[in-house]
């Protein structure tokens, strides 16, 4: 079946002329009709659009272009812009809002030759672990659908799973990427804060904020993460490093990979998810990469840093969403204050309005050197822990979550225990660094992730890391029952 | 008011004179429709982002050179949190606790003459808010996005000022600099240029500030003098009557000249500055400032002291034809033709004849009707004695209507002077017979009468005749 073939496999079949791009992209929208409801991973179907940009792909084929993307199709995440095209965030707050431009990532993909299909259920402004926080309800686990598939790109996370699309786009800004890969059982890219532009990408916390990739395996991340990857003038704050070659990067040994084992990210991890990891590692071992226990004192601070960060930018962020230019506005406001509350009260959910609020306090004048202040120390220390270990391995090595994906309902009214699902995530965002998440088992019959996290701008060794695990295994080629 | 001293500080807000806006690429140039220089990047659409334009760092550190600053190898922007219409992102762009310049100083001369130094604490970047509009729409506002966005560069003073007189004085020096440095057009009607007052008194010795109130938003010089005096009658009052001055932002009602209060300190919002995320510190390296030292121009006081000191002129002369660059250059210009020997001349009829006709037309003098080589063509003749310098200024006034050389209405109008001896004493002589009485009045001892028969002859040439010529020989003739 199509949708069972590798984006390379596919690629090869399209570049062939054996199969158009407008074949395949029915191909997946039958699925999507099929299974959509269900699973609720989309929020917007481009149906129409996705056609005719297929038939612009067949075209281009057909006068001789060649490409790895050129006529795949790919869902984005709800948080891009899409010109022309609905762009909620999964908020009330923009059901209305059609965005009149491209994200830079949009474009990018768009210009590799890719095929939109839609658009992705995601938690509301990417606040949330489980993607209960959208406001077009919650998307269910294609590995059980009473479980949630992880947060906040769990649309796109579930989409992939259930092989709706072959690629989808993600952002990651506490583990929103690598969580969701983890608890659906897929691969999932978080990128070096600045690798990828940001421009476009509706901002949650500006800092941490990174967009990536979610597919089957790392060999059909890469060329989607080439093609996303490089400096943007738009975005001030993405690097202009040269973005190397990341397919024919993955075939390099990993003879002599220096690997650390994550000290914190063992402790009170349940025994049979610790295990799957240390399977994992066995097979680095095999594979001729050395491993060696490495600790990051502060990294158990992650969690409250995170929480003073991210809502603190959040907060600012958010302010633009004040029913004057676009999006939700309330009915017959008295007066300016008016507009405000009850545009701002009604149009967005309890979470994101929990973060405005502690962030707004955390920066209030007599709590901002207690909080913002001593929370930006944190995260230069854990930073600075991060570099220290990549003076002695290349590489960092640790499960993606405590556990496997929980039961919709189970934590949404207890933010503290959602937010420790971020708990081993969350390090990789607050020093910037790149991370991946791959499925390495499963636990209860629900898969579980290995987390890899690199040094700045080493993408390439992570992916070729991850190439080498999914040669040496088959966990990524499971498929969901029924969804095969 | 002499028990009092009086503390004022400025907060101007100059706008640069870039082509674009500081964080997007909107023109910024005045009075285009509504919201038609406003791109998605000032209407803070979802998942846009701010990119710096180097220009109005280029300009902001101009400035800081040429106040004697530091400028900061590491600056950081930060946001100010709070919803306003106008305010698009629900923050400003500033820079907060590391701005760009930072300890400058400017120099003011006080009426008496004396110089005083005033301390510039910062100076920092920011972007300008939108405009709310409130005429003309039935229940409703409007919201003007052009200005959104524009660069500001907001100039700190230290509390220096000891006079609505000095802050005006500080402002005036503020704005010929900035012109000077061509990083604003100092245009004050159209808001390029304002300033905010903070005005505190205190008992005389004491070293303890007053509690001050925050004038805002004041567009001409007038208005802050205006401003500040009300402000300093409000306080003294307040105080003397057994109140007590609270910190609090104020407004400044220019048709009834007082103040009027906006908003205390208990209703000040908290900003929440924190480091903009989306925009990375701006790091400029000794070299780029160097570089941007080298483009300065001559400043206002270099050029005041150069002119007092190759032209003679007077502290005061120098000062004014040094306010702007232009006045310079034209003055300058004059005096290349005419030469240096005849500066002060030069220098009188640019102050005078020349800037009140300005004035009068309400022109600027880039766009003067007598251009430098035409004015130093009418002093020439001044200078060979060729006319009067009476006469001179009918002339002036000629070439400024009709735009003819000098020497074509000197022709035309046969204004040349007599100073042919002969021609000036026949008419000395008929002055003499024709009024007997005075001569013998004048012999008589009433020296006053020499005026009279000036101003006879002077009648009879149509002011012609050569004064010193027309002096010594009157005297000649009277006496005998």
């Amino acid at each position: 079946m199509l949708h069972n073939l590798s984006v390379g496999e596919l690629a090869e079949r399209l570049n062939a002329r054996q199969i158009s791009s407008v074949e395949l992209t029915r191909h997946y929208l039958a699925r999507i009709d099929r299974f959509g409801a269900t699973l609720n991973a989309l929020i917007s179907l481009t149906a129409e659009r996705a056609l005719a940009d297929a038939a612009q792909a067949d075209l281009r084929l057909a006068r001789g272009e060649r490409g790895p993307l050129l006529g795949i199709p790919i869902i984005h995440k709800d948080i891009f812009c899409t010109d022309g095209v609905r762009t909620s965030c999964g908020s009330r707050m923009l059901d209305n809002f059609i965005a009149p431009y491209d994200a830079t990532v949009v474009t990018r993909l768009k210009e590799a030759g890719v095929v939109m299909l839609g658009k992705a259920n995601m938690d509301e402004f990417a606040m949330g672990s489980s993607n209960e926080t959208s406001y077009y309800g919650p998307v269910r686990n294609p590995w059980n659908t009473r479980k949630v598939p992880g947060g906040s790109s769990g649309g796109s996370a579930a989409a992939a799973a259930a092989r709706l699309a072959p690629l989808t786009t993600g952002t990651d800004t506490g583990g929103s990427i690598r969580q969701p890969a983890a608890l659906t059982g897929i691969t999932g890219v978080k990128p070096t804060y600045g690798r990828v532009s940001r421009y476009g990408m509706i901002a949650f916390a500006s800092s941490l904020d990174q967009a990536g990739v979610f597919a089957r395996s790392v060999a059909d991340a890469a060329p989607a993460l080439q093609a996303m990857a490089g400096f943007d003038a738009r975005d001030s704050t993405s690097v202009d490093v040269p973005v190397p070659d990341y397919t024919a990067g993955l075939q390099k040994p990993l003879k002599g990979l220096k690997i650390g084992i994550l000290r914190e990210f063992f402790e009170g991890l349940e025994a049979r998810n610790a295990a799957l990891i240390h399977d994992a590692l066995k097979v680095y071992q095999e594979l001729g990469a050395q491993t060696l226990e490495v600790s990051l004192p502060h990294l158990p601070a992650s969690v409250p840093t995170y929480y003073v960060v991210a809502p603190a930018e959040c907060s600012s962020n958010l302010s633009r969403f004040d029913g004057v230019r676009y999006g939700y506005r309330c009915e017959n406001p008295k007066d300016l204050m008016d507009l405000y509350k009850r545009s701002r009260g009604e149009g967005f959910g309890a979470e994101v309005k929990r973060r405005i609020m502690t962030g707004t306090y955390v920066l209030s004048a007599g709590y901002f050197d207690a909080y913002y202040l001593k929370a930006q120390k944190v995260r230069r220390l854990i930073t600075d822990d991060f570099r220290a270990a990549f003076t002695q391995v290349d590489l960092l090595i640790g499960p993606t979550t405590p556990t496997p994906a929980f039961d919709i309902g189970a934590k949404i009214d207890d933010p503290v225990t959602m937010y420790l699902n971020d708990i081993y995530t969350i390090g990789a965002n607050l020093a910037g660094l790149p991370g991946m998440s791959l499925p390495c088992g499963f636990v209860d019959g629900l898969p579980m992730g290995l987390q890899l996290i690199g040094p700045h701008f080493s993408e390439d060794r992570l992916l070729c890391a991850g190439h080498g695990y999914q040669s040496a295994t088959d966990w990524h080629t499971r498929a969901p029952k029924g969804y095969e | 008011m002499a028990d009092w001293e009086i503390v004022i500080g400025l907060e101007i807000h100059a706008q640069l004179a870039t082509k674009s806006k500081i964080f997007s690429g909107s023109a910024t140039a005045y009075g285009a429709p509504p919201n038609s220089q406003a791109n998605l990047v000032d209407l803070a659409y979802p998942g846009v982002l701010p990119v710096l334009n180097a220009e109005a760092v280029r300009m902001a550190v101009k400035f800081g050179l040429a106040v004697g600053a530091r400028v900061a190898h590491r600056s950081v922007f930060a946001r100010k949190n709070y919803f306003y219409p106008d305010l698009p992102k629900g923050y400003q762009i500033s820079q907060y606790e590391l701005p760009i310049v930072a300890g400058g100083t400017l120099q003011i001369v006080l009426d008496d003459g004396a110089v005083k130094t005033v301390g510039i604490t910062r100076a920092h970047l920011e972007e300008d808010a939108g405009k709310s509009l409130h005429e003309g729409l039935a229940n409703a506002s409007g919201i003007d996005l052009n200005r959104a966005g524009t660069p500001l560069l907001e100039i700190v003073s230290e509390p220096d000022m000891r006079s609505a007189k000095e802050a005006v004085a500080y402002m005036k020096k503020v704005h010929t600099l900035v012109r000077y440095l061509e990083i604003c057009d100092g245009n004050m009607q159209e808001g390029s240029f304002r300033c905010d007052a903070n005005v505190s008194v205190r008992p005389k010795g004491r070293e303890k500030f007053g509690t001050r109130a925050e004038i805002k938003n004041l567009n001409s010089f007038r208005f802050v003098e205006k401003a500040i005096q009300y402000e300093v009658a409000r306080q003294i009052e307040l105080i003397d009557s057994g109140g007590s001055v609270v910190q609090e932002t104020r407004l400044y009602d220019s048709d009834k000249h007082e103040t009027r209060s906006m908003r205390s300190k208990e209703e000040a919002n908290d900003y929440r500055y924190f480091p903009d995320p989306d925009l990375l510190p701006v790091e400029l390296d000794e070299q780029f400032i160097e570089s941007v030292r080298g483009t300065l121009p001559e400043l206002p006081d270099q050029k005041a002291a150069r002119f007092a000191k190759d032209f003679g002129l007077s502290p005061y002369d120098a000062g004014v034809l040094s306010a702007s660059r232009e006045l310079g250059a034209y003055f300058e210009a004059t005096v290349a033709i005419l030469g240096a020997a005849h500066a002060k001349l030069a220098a009188n009829w640019v102050m005078g004849e020349v800037s009140s006709a300005l004035n009068r037309d309400n022109l600027d003098i880039s766009a003067s009707r007598v251009s430098p080589q035409e004015l130093s063509g009418l002093l020439l003749r001044i200078v060979d004695a060729t006319i009067s310098g009476k006469i001179a200024k009918e002339v002036f006034e000629t070439m400024w209507a009709q735009q003819k050389p000098a020497d074509a209405i000197i022709e035309a109008s046969g204004l040349k002077q007599i100073t042919d001896s002969g021609a000036i004493e026949s008419v000395i002589d008929a002055v003499i017979a024709a009024n007997p009485k005075q001569l013998a009045d004048y012999r008589s001892g009433k020296d006053k009468l020499f005026g009279f028969f000036v101003g006879q002859v002077m009648k009879a040439t149509g002011g012609k005749a050569n004064p010193a010529q027309l002096n010594e020989l009157l005297k000649a003739k009277l006496g005998s």
